[in-house]
């Protein structure tokens, strides 16, 4: 894995029912996630896991180990609004930064910082940019 | 959910009521799993968390980050968030009642716009920071 590599660009469909789902499932009983053209939960994007294969991982095929993954970081930026019920997306996600750190508990720890930036589709405007700091522990943490 | 909070409510240092959640459940992390497409069975699958080293399934850390986001979006408005970032301390627990709390550090004026800077925990019963979170809110000027 180096630095700067990105995956394949992908759609991203801001659906009525996954936002529904999602605003349910992190406790939100507002109806405006209910509402045609209403705002999708802040963390929503998440969800580009649903719209994503290996190839669009920004790691190609040799992804980091589940058993040893915490999630470090997570950090979304709106450049307005954030995306509503019916956007089209596109997304693409580059591995931003590596570095190693010692951990008091989980042995040497690999720092993985990727950033998903999303444009409005088939525009150059970045309406949303996420970042994920992942850590892969030498051992379990505890 | 509350009432939305308007610019004459804010001041630097103000502290949002706190937000006491139900107990954490097995079953809330896989319905975030569902909801995020995030599959990790160290959430939901006893024997694979076990094979790991950890005593059982811990909850996907996303689940409380977006019961954060919900915290925000109750208080600000489903439109109001520009930034939103969490930062994971201590893992979270099947039965854990986690608290929600936040307060105003900051207030300004950006391209007409006013945004509040907010700083944000989620603690665990023990009183252990599951996570941290900031977040940036564009704050109406009169309650609606």
């Amino acid at each position: 894995m180096t630095s700067g590599q990105s995956g394949e660009p992908f759609d991203l469909v801001i659906e009525a029912g996954k936002v529904r789902e999602f605003a349910r499932a992190t406790r939100s009983s507002n109806p405006a996630y209910r509402a045609t053209g209403g705002a999708a939960p802040v963390t929503f994007l998440m969800s580009s896991e649903l719209w994503t294969g290996p190839e669009n991982a920004p790691w190609g095929d040799s992804p980091p180990s589940y058993e040893r993954l915490l999630h470090g970081e997570q950090e979304f930026n709106f450049f307005g609004t954030p995306p509503r019920i019916g956007d089209h997306l596109t997304g693409i996600t580059r591995v931003d930064k590596l570095y190693t750190k010692e951990g008091s508990r989980g042995g040497t720890m690999s720092f993985i910082e990727t950033v998903t930036e999303y444009r409005r589709q088939g525009t150059d405007d970045v309406v949303a940019e996420v970042r994920s700091t992942l850590i892969v522990t030498g051992k379990a943490a505890s | 959910m509350t009432g939305i909070l308007s610019w004459q409510d804010l001041a630097i240092g103000k502290e949002l009521d706190a937000m006491v959640d139900r107990p954490l459940t097995v079953t809330d992390f896989v319905r975030y799993q569902g909801a995020s497409g995030d599959m990790n069975p160290i959430h939901h699958d006893t024997e694979f968390a076990k094979k790991a080293g950890y005593p059982g399934p811990f909850a996907v850390g996303m689940l409380p980050a977006g019961i954060m986001a919900t915290y925000v979006t109750d208080r600000f408005g489903t439109e109001a968030v520009r930034r939103f970032k969490v930062q994971f301390r201590e893992l979270a627990w099947p039965h854990d009642v986690i608290t929600y709390r936040g307060a105003v550090v900051a207030l300004r004026e950006v391209g007409g716009e006013r945004l509040a800077d907010l700083e944000l925990a989620a603690t665990r019963p023990n009183g252990e920071v599951h996570l941290r979170a900031w977040a940036t809110v564009v704050v109406r000027l009169d309650s609606q």
